[in-house]
């Protein structure tokens, strides 16, 4: 095991972000716009699954509820930045309620306000079900993301009902995705490393020895829950400016999402950061990649029609497998880091 | 050695034989309204292999599921344009899903055509998306019509299904002509996937509603239904082309006798085009039974758009486009199709009735 | 609501309780045992009422027979589901195996729609069509649209007491099974304590595989039940079914069998009964499921029959 000094450390992220950018930048000149769509969403994904990660990994509470703060976010933001002439013409059923008729603001701001009123939604339900206790919890989370998604199918003077918004304007690139992946990563890992995060995992290993310990389970618990909303709220701003449209349809911000979003918090490795972003990468590669098996295949000049259907059903295979032969994800709770990194080199040069 | 470079030989040449013109389809092949995406496929199918060439060069359809998913409609048609270089979509099935490929279309300025999504808001302040079929506010206009006008029903219960914005913006638009017309409705509400309605039917019926109007998909229209009757509700039952799926009879049994539903299309309608006749004919060849709506709007998709490069004279999307916006009187199955500057296509509401399991064929209100 | 209009959303309410209590509690049994949501449960409802149909559509056998091999072939996918994913975990995080199930339950429905397509299918015609007739009580005869038709009364139909009787009796089997049985007598001691149970010489895992049988078996009546009343059957109808049922398995105190029951029958009852009562919240009828479920939690965070957890340190 190697441990190199703070300062190489950071000098070697900062090239390591330095790389990360170049890459980017290469990848938005020279690949065509659906790569870059879809790295872009891998930054999306990424701000998902790393907020969850803090919440179901680090804490150590199962929250089911992440698609409703995520909806939050979207919601919020899209009616901040949309047009004021566009809000008009698309709430044909009944007319948008103020603030949001006579507001417009920039990408940025709707964002952070986005995030700032998913976390005052998610301190509202943390507030009452962090006094459950695991599994009930974990419903009661359910329970409010799907009544957030009731809520705004019916207050169709805020959320347009099930009309959901159009013509949100595309800001999100793959710039902002990763930027604000960037700064996720940067304030959960600092979080996760300080004194509160200590805490956390103590928690998470034995929450009544480290009440006995003197830490305050529910008021870390708390803050930990709403930080994980804040940077969901974000993620939904970020997601609906990518789709350019949202609804409340169960697919769109409801509980499919949150399996989704668990599922790649679960391949990388309950508790990594690194592992949740390699899990959404995987995630929203896999899911494109498997199309090829439901394009027909032609053999001479039979044609094997494809059979729609087969990419979820190998994804789903593939991913029961992955939970069998390695049930704590591919990295488990190990992080990458530069000790590692340069241990595994320097272990392969020992031989 | 020699054997295999052959084969691999003919497999290259066999991939790769015509200069062609690539479409894509974007269809819900799976996920919650599968049945639509399945039924609109065949009728792009089948017009593709009775009219596989334009302007000498042969069209080739990529088929894109998208899981009824709207992050998939966007992905799907990022890929259709930039790696399958198509020249124009056909698609997507449900408004809000052409909401989310719409947007990416006009963006890549490729043109859009969607057989069968009837939300307004799918080809407002659009260049590049248009649609075959009618839109919600004629086909509200004509239900009401059909329930206060020609069948002289009022006290309407009005059965909204919160979680589709086609039923939500349908019964507006009829709830609109009902107030124009001085007749009486209430709103009776449900969510898309609920099984039991027999509280709002009973409350309904408390209230003396002298019809149902179902404005949603056919599998709760078929519940619905059949819980009405079961309730003893005999007053009339009315819906829009949700219920235009041999699904609604297999589903409601005798409880969707005498139901009225409001649609695009309907095989008994008089004034049939010759492409009608044909698609008809083929059709029933192909599969052995009666082609439906769904069926005859993926074929008119197909066709209108292959009509349009014909008359662009070019695979230039943005030429497409504008021949597509340029489409007056095309004889499709449906009938004459006219898209108008918005890309709403101008055409009549067949009206058709439920006899003894069977679809037939009413009356139709002209725009 | 009139006096025959509560009658009939009270026994309506009944019978969709009856059928969330089916479902219930084979969540109850398993999550008793393992500590496991089993999110694949409401799937296997779902696979039930596709044999079913298959069993008389394609190979045309008689529709007494077709729920033998339904509820037999449930049971053999509960106990599958159990040996292929569920056991190779079983000292994995308690995380790791719930998004294991969320994913089994993924696999059955793309399974579903592969082999049986994402088009809802009727099944209608699959049973003697009496199961779909009324029982009308009351009312009077009138003539209309030239028809001769009873009009008001209470109407019950006569699925809905065949669910309540059927349930009430497969209910009693499974006391019986559960209270009386050497098997019962050792999945309540697995409930209790696992390594001690296995030091005892039973063997846990098929112990624990007769619970998935037996409650996938469960599910799989409740899903033909669920099938007859509301005849269409498509790959994700058990996803609504399974979380209703589930949160009637918390309300009601989960791991306890008698309390799926109560809560199963009060989650019907309730959102039927709201929705009577205020039909313009309709709407809002799944968000009233959570809220009572969060509302009972709140007071009373075992549920209603649920006993407390004293954790020892």
């Amino acid at each position: 095991m190697i441990k190199l000094n703070k300062k190489t450390q950071f000098f070697l992220t900062i090239i390591f972000i330095a790389v990360i950018i170049l890459l980017l930048f290469t990848a938005k000149e020279n690949l065509n716009s659906y790569i870059v769509r879809i790295i872009t969403l891998i930054g999306i994904y990424g701000i998902m699954s790393v907020s969850l990660n803090l919440i179901n990994g680090v804490s150590g509470v199962l929250s089911l509820g992440h698609a409703g703060f995520i909806a939050v976010g979207a919601y919020i933001s899209s009616l901040l930045t949309m047009s004021i002439y566009q809000k008009e013409a698309i709430f044909i059923i009944q007319k948008v309620i103020w603030p949001f008729n006579s507001i417009e603001m920039p990408f940025l701001f709707a964002t952070i306000i986005g995030g700032i009123v998913a976390a005052i939604f998610a301190f509202l339900v943390g507030w009452p079900s962090l006094r459950l206790s695991g599994d009930y919890f974990a419903i009661t989370t359910l329970g409010f993301a799907e009544i957030i998604r009731i809520l705004a199918l019916n207050l169709t003077s805020v959320t347009n009902g099930a009309l959901g918004l159009k013509s949100i304007p595309s800001y999100t690139n793959i710039w902002w995705a990763w930027g604000w992946l960037l700064v996720t990563v940067i304030v959960i890992a600092s979080y996760v490393n300080g004194t509160f995060g200590r805490a956390l995992r103590a928690i998470r290993e034995d929450k009544i020895a480290a009440a006995s310990m003197g830490i305050n389970v529910y008021k870390h618990q708390l803050i930990t829950f709403v930080l994980g909303g804040f940077f969901a709220g974000i993620s939904g701003s970020l997601y609906a400016h990518w789709l350019t449209t949202i609804d409340p349809r169960t697919n769109t911000i409801g509980i499919m999402l949150t399996f989704n979003i668990l599922i790649m918090v679960l391949i990388g490795g309950l508790g990594s950061i690194s592992g949740a972003i390699i899990g959404a990468g995987l995630f929203a590669i896999l899911s494109e990649v498997l199309r090829f098996f439901e394009e027909p295949i032609k053999i001479f000049n039979f044609e094997i029609a494809g059979i729609s259907g087969m990419r979820m059903l190998i994804f789903s295979a593939l991913f029961v497998l992955i939970m069998i032969l390695r049930p704590k994800g591919i990295l488990g709770r190990k992080e990458i880091t530069w000790n590692n990194v340069f241990s595994l080199f320097h272990r392969k040069g020992d031989k | 050695m020699k054997k295999i470079l052959i084969v691999l030989l003919i497999c290259v040449v066999s991939i790769s034989s015509f200069a062609t013109i690539k479409l894509a389809a974007l269809m819900p092949m799976t996920g919650s309204v599968a049945a639509f995406g399945r039924m609109i496929y065949n009728g792009i199918e089948l017009a593709n292999e009775l009219f596989p060439t334009v302007n000498g060069e042969e069209i080739e359809v990529v088929l894109l599921d998208n899981k009824s998913d709207k992050v998939e409609a966007v992905n799907t048609a990022r890929r259709a344009i930039e790696v399958e270089n198509v020249v124009a979509i056909l698609g997507e099935v449900i408004s809000g899903n052409t909401i989310a490929g719409g947007a990416v279309a006009e963006e890549s300025k490729v043109p859009m055509v969607s057989p069968s999504s009837t939300t307004p808001l799918v080809t407002q302040d659009k260049e590049y998306v248009s649609r075959v079929c009618f839109s919600d506010p004629f086909q509200g206009l004509a239900a009401a019509i059909l329930a206060y006008e020609i069948m002289g029903l009022d006290n309407t219960a009005i059965f909204i299904d919160v979680e589709q914005d086609y039923a939500v913006g349908f019964a507006n638009y009829f709830k609109q002509k009902a107030e124009d017309l001085g007749k009486n409705y209430f709103y009776e509400y449900y969510k898309s996937g609920d099984q039991d309605f027999t509280a709002q039917i009973s409350d309904a019926i408390a209230k003396n509603a002298g019809a149902f109007f179902i404005p949603g998909y056919y599998q709760e229209i078929a519940l619905i239904a059949s819980q009405a009757r079961q309730l003893g509700f005999y007053e009339p039952i009315l819906a829009g082309d949700g219920a235009a799926v041999p699904e609604t009879i297999e589903i409601g049994g005798d409880a969707v006798n005498n139901l009225y539903f409001t649609t695009h299309y309907d095989p008994g309608a008089p004034n049939t085009t010759e492409n009608a006749k044909l698609f008809v004919e083929k059709y029933t060849e192909k599969f052995g039974e009666a082609p439906g709506t769904f069926t005859a709007l993926g074929f008119d998709t197909y066709m209108v758009v292959r009509d349009a490069i014909e008359r662009a004279g070019s695979s230039d999307p943005e030429m497409i486009a504008k021949a597509i916006r340029e489409t007056v009187e095309f004889p499709g199955a449906t009938g004459f199709i006219t898209i108008d500057e918005n890309g709403d296509a101008i055409k009549s509401v067949a009206i058709v009735k439920i006899e003894d399991g069977e679809f037939v064929y009413s009356t139709t209100v002209n725009p | 609501m009139s006096f025959n209009n509560f009658i009939q959303n009270l026994l309506n309410g009944i019978s969709i309780g009856s059928l969330y209590a089916l479902i219930a509690v084979g969540y109850t049994m398993v999550y008793g045992i393992l500590k496991l949501i089993n999110f694949a449960h409401g799937d296997v409802f779902m696979m039930a009422v596709y044999f079913c149909f298959y069993a008389v559509t394609l190979f045309t056998v008689p529709w007494w027979l077709s729920v033998i091999i339904a509820v037999a072939g449930a049971a053999l996918l509960g106990f599958l589901i159990d040996r292929v994913a569920y056991k190779p975990i079983r000292n994995a995080p308690r995380i790791s195996a719930l998004i294991t199930a969320i994913g089994v339950s993924f696999f059955l429905e793309s399974l579903a729609v592969v082999l049986f397509s994402g088009v809802a299918k009727s099944f209608r015609k699959v049973f003697p069509s009496f199961l779909g007739e009324m029982i009308i009580i009351g009312g009077e005869e009138q003539v209309k649209y030239g028809q001769n038709v009873i009009v008001g009364g209470t109407r019950i139909p006569v699925i809905t007491i065949i669910t309540i009787i059927t349930t009430a009796a497969v209910l009693l089997i499974l006391w019986r099974i559960v209270y009386h049985t050497k098997q019962g007598m050792a999945m309540r001691a697995v409930s209790m304590d696992i390594p001690t149970t296995s030091l005892m010489g039973v063997n846990v895992n098929n112990i624990i595989g007769m619970t998935f049988a037996l409650g996938s078996a469960l599910a799989g009546i409740g899903g033909i039940l669920w099938a007859i009343r509301y005849p269409q059957l498509w790959p994700y109808m058990g996803f609504l079914p399974g979380i209703k049922a589930f949160i009637a398995a918390i309300l009601g105190g989960i791991g306890s069998i008698f309390g799926a029951v109560v809560g199963g029958l009060i989650l019907g009852v309730l959102e039927i009964m709201i929705v009577g009562f205020f039909p313009s919240l309709a709407g809002y009828k799944d968000a009233f499921a959570f809220l009572i479920l969060i509302v009972v939690l709140s007071v009373k965070p075992s549920g209603l029959m649920g006993q407390k957890e004293i954790k020892k340190v």
